[in-house]
């Protein structure tokens, strides 16, 4: 089929209307400046990013990047232990065993935050059993702080970890492990030296979308948080949907994605530069 | 042993991981049976909650919104990312980086920049915001989760047959509608099945570029949650638990195993 090419044409006509297109309207209103009544109004000023360095929002930019870097960092801890585990399961087990991972990464953040509230909350399940047992005489406030986001996020963003670890420890060829302990390496040497330089590339591609995902995580801080724990999804989210302020909420959704490209672009070089090395061994 | 040993501490963190996914998940299930409608204290089971659902005139309406959007979107979605990727699949391009940096981007992107661009997109065509909106943007965002994968099933497929029908002269038609699709057709279901899961269950898109009269389910239960606790959601949600999750197994079950293929 000649023609077979013009199949893609469609949907590169359809992302481009409704995904570039749109992205580039949002660069240019964020260059732009509203009416008392939030109409948006095009005359080019960088107000609204420079308004982005007061330190109100570089403060809870600085707050949206610790909790990512803090979810990213407990999620690695968690998952590589799972996805170790399931890698190393017999053939046969291992997809129900990664099917029982990523099921509640298809359950939406909404559902899964709001879990936690029944459990977290005053009257909820853990102070419920807590009093029962006499632990606590007065209702504990888990819920609506910093903490409680942490604890969404790292919930949530979990099994984001697991799939590109697990892929990478799957694909890790046993052979060189052998060779290890052949060599009188002894298993935790065989790990660090061997496994753990080997996996990297996965735990990078985790961390990547674990990271870019809490950057722009709003349900969570809403649904879980306390007024303080608000994120740069949260106020960009108030600016469009409240302070009807679209233009700032343009520049900083442009930083966000910016950021967020930022990280996939280093990411790609590095998974290149890795190819690279590998094909000239092979 | 202590390779054994080593095992056992494995097998109990990662049963204890597991464990922290879906205690939360049981919890709000066993919350939705509760016939207390205000605290934590278990006071018998009830299917209650279930029932006054369906006679909620709101929760029905939500219902069918996002009935009809998901199976919209899904069908619109499937056809653009099949399509899109057998060309991707069979076919060298040119601009290959830019048209698989244009396929990847919107899963890549946060969703929220996502959902505020095509706001402001409808905004400043002056499209009214409502279930055609939504159909738009759900559309968008599935697609390339379909190309994904269709891609997925292709690629474990030998060209070697198309390449025999084309031996035994059939039309690149014939080829396509008696190979390629019976082939890929696992693939364009369990694409299909995603799209319908991703739609059904979007929530921060549809925030973004929904219309007063055009609530779904996931912006439904935002609203109720935003209100306070209720048994109501706990029954709602148990219930879009048991949907998403039955059909992204189907979805996985039908899906190919990349990894022993690429072992063959």
């Amino acid at each position: 089929m000649k023609n077979g090419k013009l199949m893609v044409l469609p949907t590169v006509a359809w992302l481009s209307l409704f995904f570039v297109i749109p992205m580039l309207i949002v660069v240019a209103v964020s260059f732009a400046s509203r009416t008392a009544y939030g109409q948006v109004v095009f005359n080019f000023t960088f107000a609204n990013y420079a308004r982005i360095t007061e330190s109100l929002y570089l403060s809870i930019f600085a707050q949206t990047f610790i909790v990512a870097v803090i979810t990213t960092l407990f999620t690695i801890v968690m998952a590589y232990p799972l996805a170790y585990y399931i890698a190393s399961l017999p053939k046969k087990w291992q997809q129900p065993g990664l099917i029982l991972v990523m099921v509640p990464f298809w359950i939406n953040f909404l559902i899964r935050s709001y879990a936690w509230v029944i459990i977290l909350r005053t009257q909820g399940v853990l102070n419920t059993i807590l009093m029962k047992l006499g632990l606590i005489t007065i209702p504990m406030q888990f819920l609506y702080n910093d903490m409680a986001v942490l604890l969404g996020m790292i919930y949530s963003l979990l099994p984001f970890m697991v799939l590109p670890v697990y892929v990478s420890i799957e694909q890790l060829d046993r052979r060189l492990l052998e060779a290890a302990s052949d060599l009188g390496a002894s298993p935790f040497t065989a790990f660090r030296k061997v496994t753990l330089p080997l996996t990297m590339p996965g735990v990078a591609a985790g961390t990547i979308l674990v990271f870019i995902s809490s950057l722009g995580m709003f349900i969570v801080p809403d649904v879980m948080g306390g007024a303080k724990s608000a994120l740069i999804g949260n106020v960009i989210q108030n600016q469009f949907l409240s302070a009807r302020d679209w233009p700032f909420g343009s520049a900083l959704s442009i930083v966000l994605a910016v950021m967020s490209l930022v990280l996939i672009i280093l990411y790609y070089k590095a998974i290149q530069g890795q190819k690279g090395g590998k094909s000239q061994n092979a | 042993m202590p390779k054994t040993w080593r095992n056992h501490v494995l097998l109990a963190y990662s049963l204890a991981i597991i464990a922290f996914l879906y205690l939360p998940l049981v919890i709000l299930a066993a919350y939705s049976f509760n016939a207390s409608r205000v605290n934590a204290v278990w006071s018998g089971f009830t299917v209650d909650w279930y029932l006054s659902l369906f006679k909620n005139r709101r929760v029905l309406e939500a219902l069918t919104n996002s009935l009809i959007i998901a199976f919209f979107s899904t069908i619109v979605s499937t056809i653009l990312g099949t399509t899109a990727a057998i060309a991707l699949n069979r076919y060298k391009f040119k601009y290959q980086n830019v048209i698989n940096g244009l396929l990847y981007l919107p899963i890549l992107i946060p969703e929220i920049v996502m959902g505020l661009s095509l706001l402001v997109l409808f905004s400043q065509a002056h499209f009214p915001l409502g279930k055609g909106t939504l159909v738009l943007a759900h559309i968008t965002f599935c697609v390339s989760f379909v190309v994904i994968t269709v891609n997925a099933r292709l690629e474990g497929m030998k060209p070697e047959y198309e390449q025999a029908a084309m031996d035994l002269y059939a039309t690149p038609w014939q080829t396509f509608r008696y190979i390629t699709l019976p082939i890929a057709m696992p693939g364009i279901v369990a694409g299909a099945l995603i799209a319908f899961t991703l739609s059904i269950d979007d929530f921060i898109i549809s925030f973004f570029v929904a219309g007063p009269n055009s609530t779904t389910l996931p912006l439904y239960i935002y609203a109720m949650v935003k209100r306070g606790i209720s048994p109501e959601i706990n029954a709602l949600s148990t219930l879009m638990m048991i949907v998403t999750v039955s059909l992204v197994i189907i979805a996985q079950i039908l899906q190919p195993q990349h990894t022993s293929k690429k072992e063959e």
